[in-house]
């Protein structure tokens, strides 16, 4: 069918509905609150390891032990070097990838998530891909709750965008929580301020 | 189609061993003790559901408006935008699609818009090669069973029942039965076919009509690897999943999680404005009803749903009897009232698979009186004789009876005496009422209330 169609379809079965209002929509913000004392509780709900840093080579050394066995690693920030180009021919060359790298754009202190774009991944598969992550967040760059992070998206400039709370997760099978579903298997967090442009 | 009989289906469920009902009531008992504990740490938790409410009431009744600002947007970014009428067009332009990229090879995220077309099978039947990668839709697919829940598609099903499906299906060792090393199996089996698939297909939570972003959300971030990787994306969106402004989302994905499985949000919220580069973006915006049920002045109001399924969770006649026996798209109370709104015939048995307890309209994020349209749902059903002879003959007599106090005094004594000569047999004879099987009636009483108020209230105190 055609919209026009569809929308006179629309129109007439609403011939004789009353119109309703649209309500006003606090952002419920809570004065005094500690974003980053709230972000960890809930990073932490998700499965998300964090850690403050002042480095990226320090943060490196913490990936090296937890993860020993890493070999080909991609990064979507010139601040961490990876051992493989993250500009590939197509998505899925990604798929050797043991361990991504990416600066979340900013963090939302209610859920422990973190936002993402085209921008901050230059190859979006390399977020779902990747086995495992690590992700850079400046401490500065949070915010305190959904309404005020969905003031902070720049829709529809991004085509992509996604809130990451954590790895990968199902509980498909009898209910019981598995991280690594699909995607990463596991996502850690650090706090690290932007570097100076 | 025939007519479901969903009584028959539940015993089924229930009465194939001692431990499946057990273990689906608890397991869904639990998302309802953790959706009390994370709503009750929200302060303005009933605020955001009287908003969602109220932002779902202004968009259906100004939807040609949102729909049309929608469509506009959404091509204005690059999207293709089609038109749907029924699940039948859905399905051709989906196929249409996919014919003029040469696709054959089809990944998928979790659509209950796609399992409402019946999209799988028909594309299955055209050659089309579809792989569902929720890990619970997956499971489903391999069993040729619809999903059983909304958001837990396999919720029906024991571990030892995957670990039998996936030795038969994908060779794994039979005797292991950890989730952790199911899941795992799946993992490698799925992602070869990520990497080398032709398109990706997903549904939508949420479309705002103010930017023509569609939104999903997942916890495995199987939409985004269905999203990230082919050079051809195809979003199925129903017409009432659209909202007004990007700052309606902040209310809806406060709710969502919280309300479906009692966590604070899923692992991933995606958010598509337009195509990735060098790929191509389709939507098929579908109404399949829906605008009809606009006008439907009884039941426009579960175009709401969000579909969070914390009705299902809640419900203790589907925690009791499995998804499954609802023989439908939508089970629970949510599909009660959602599927004899595509076949009253089928579907003219479900509104009596109900106890009435209102739990349902109690829990739903977005306030769909559920309960009250599982009533009116009754009545279409009587009225329309939908129903069997039986049961409008039981209720036309119980219509009679108490609508007058005489008649009601009357049957009320003859009842007692009843009670006391008639064989145990007869009464629990789930034959007559299914209700009643493996259920035991109270002693009865030496005498009935009113004979006892007589005696003890003399003055109606």
């Amino acid at each position: 069918m055609t919209k026009e169609e569809l929308l006179s379809s629309v129109r007439s079965n609403l011939a004789n509905r009353e119109k309703m209002d649209y309500p006003a929509i606090p952002d419920y913000k809570k004065p005094g609150t500690d974003l980053k004392a709230v972000f960890e509780i809930n990073a932490k709900i998700a499965a998300v390891d964090f850690y403050d840093v002042a480095s990226v080579a320090e943060a490196q050394e913490i990936m090296r032990k937890k993860l020993p066995d890493t070999k080909v690693t991609c990064s979507a920030t010139p601040e961490w070097r990876g051992n493989k180009d993250i500009h590939v021919q197509k998505p899925a060359d990604l798929n050797d990838v043991d361990l991504g790298i990416f600066r979340a754009e900013f963090g939302v202190a209610e859920m422990g998530m973190v936002w993402v774009t085209e921008k901050s991944l230059v190859t979006n598969s390399l977020g779902y891909l990747s086995q495992h992550l690590a992700v850079l967040l400046d401490p500065e760059d949070l915010t305190e709750n959904m309404h005020t992070a969905y003031k902070r998206v720049d829709f529809p400039h991004s085509h992509y965008g996604c809130f990451v709370m954590g790895p990968s997760a199902t509980a498909d099978i009898s209910a019981v929580l598995v991280h690594g579903a699909q995607g990463a298997r596991t996502l850690t967090l650090f706090f690290l301020k932007k570097p100076v442009s | 189609m025939g007519k479901v009989n969903v009584e028959d289906n539940a015993r089924k469920f229930i009465k194939q061993d001692d431990i499946h009902e057990a273990q689906h009531d608890k397991n869904l008992y639990n998302t309802i003790i953790k959706r009390s504990k994370v709503s009750s740490e929200i302060p303005e938790w009933e605020e955001l559901r009287n908003l969602a409410s109220q932002i779902k009431e202004h968009t259906l009744t100004h939807l040609d408006h949102y729909i049309d600002q929608f469509a506009t947007k959404a091509e204005e970014n690059g999207i293709t935008v089609h038109f749907a009428k029924d699940a039948d067009e859905h399905n051709a332009i989906v196929f249409d699609i996919l014919n003029s990229h040469g696709a054959k090879r089809i990944i998928k995220s979790k659509s209950m818009l796609q399992e409402e077309c019946g999209m799988t099978p028909f594309l299955e039947e055209r050659g089309i090669d579809v792989l569902e990668t929720d890990l619970g839709e997956r499971i489903q697919q391999l069993s040729d069973e619809r999903p059983s829940h909304i958001v837990m598609p396999a919720i029906q099903k024991t571990t030892e029942d995957i670990a039998k499906l996936f030795a038969d299906k994908i060779g794994t060792d039979p005797n292991d039965d950890d989730p952790h090393s199911l899941a795992e199996a799946m993992r490698n089996n799925a992602r070869p076919k990520f990497l080398v698939a032709d398109a990706g297909m997903t549904g939508a939570n949420f479309a705002v009509a103010e930017t023509g972003t569609f939104v999903v959300c997942t916890n495995e971030g199987n939409a985004d690897l269905t999203a990230s990787i082919p050079p051809l994306h195809i979003a199925s969106i129903g017409i009432e999943k659209i909202l007004p402004k990007v700052e309606d989302l902040g209310v809806f994905i406060r709710l969502l999680s919280r309300s479906a499985l009692g966590t604070p949000a899923t692992q991933y919220t995606s958010h598509f404005s337009g195509p990735r580069e060098g790929s191509e973006m389709h939507i098929v915006l579908t109404d399949n009803g829906r605008s009809k049920r606009l006008s439907m002045d009884k039941f426009w109001h579960s175009l709401k749903c969000i579909r969070c399924g914390a009705c299902m969770n809640t419900c203790p006649v589907y925690r009791r009897s499995g998804g499954l026996s609802y023989g439908a798209t939508y089970s629970g109370p949510i599909g009660i009232i959602l599927d004899p709104t595509f076949d009253e015939d089928t579907y003219s048995e479900l509104p009596f698979h109900s106890s009435l307890c209102g739990s349902c309209t109690e829990i739903c994020p977005v306030h769909i009186n559920i309960s009250d349209q599982i009533i009116e749902w009754r009545k279409v059903m009587m009225e329309k004789k939908k129903t069997p002879f039986g049961r409008r003959l039981a209720f036309a007599a119980a219509d009679r009876l108490l609508g007058s106090a005489t008649a009601f005094k009357m049957m009320e004594k003859t009842t007692y005496n009843m009670l006391n000569i008639l064989p145990k047999s007869l009464l629990e004879n789930s034959t007559l009422d299914p209700w009643v099987e493996d259920r035991e009636l109270p002693d009865v009483k030496k005498e009935t209330f009113r004979d006892w108020y007589k005696k003890n209230r003399k003055n109606n105190d």
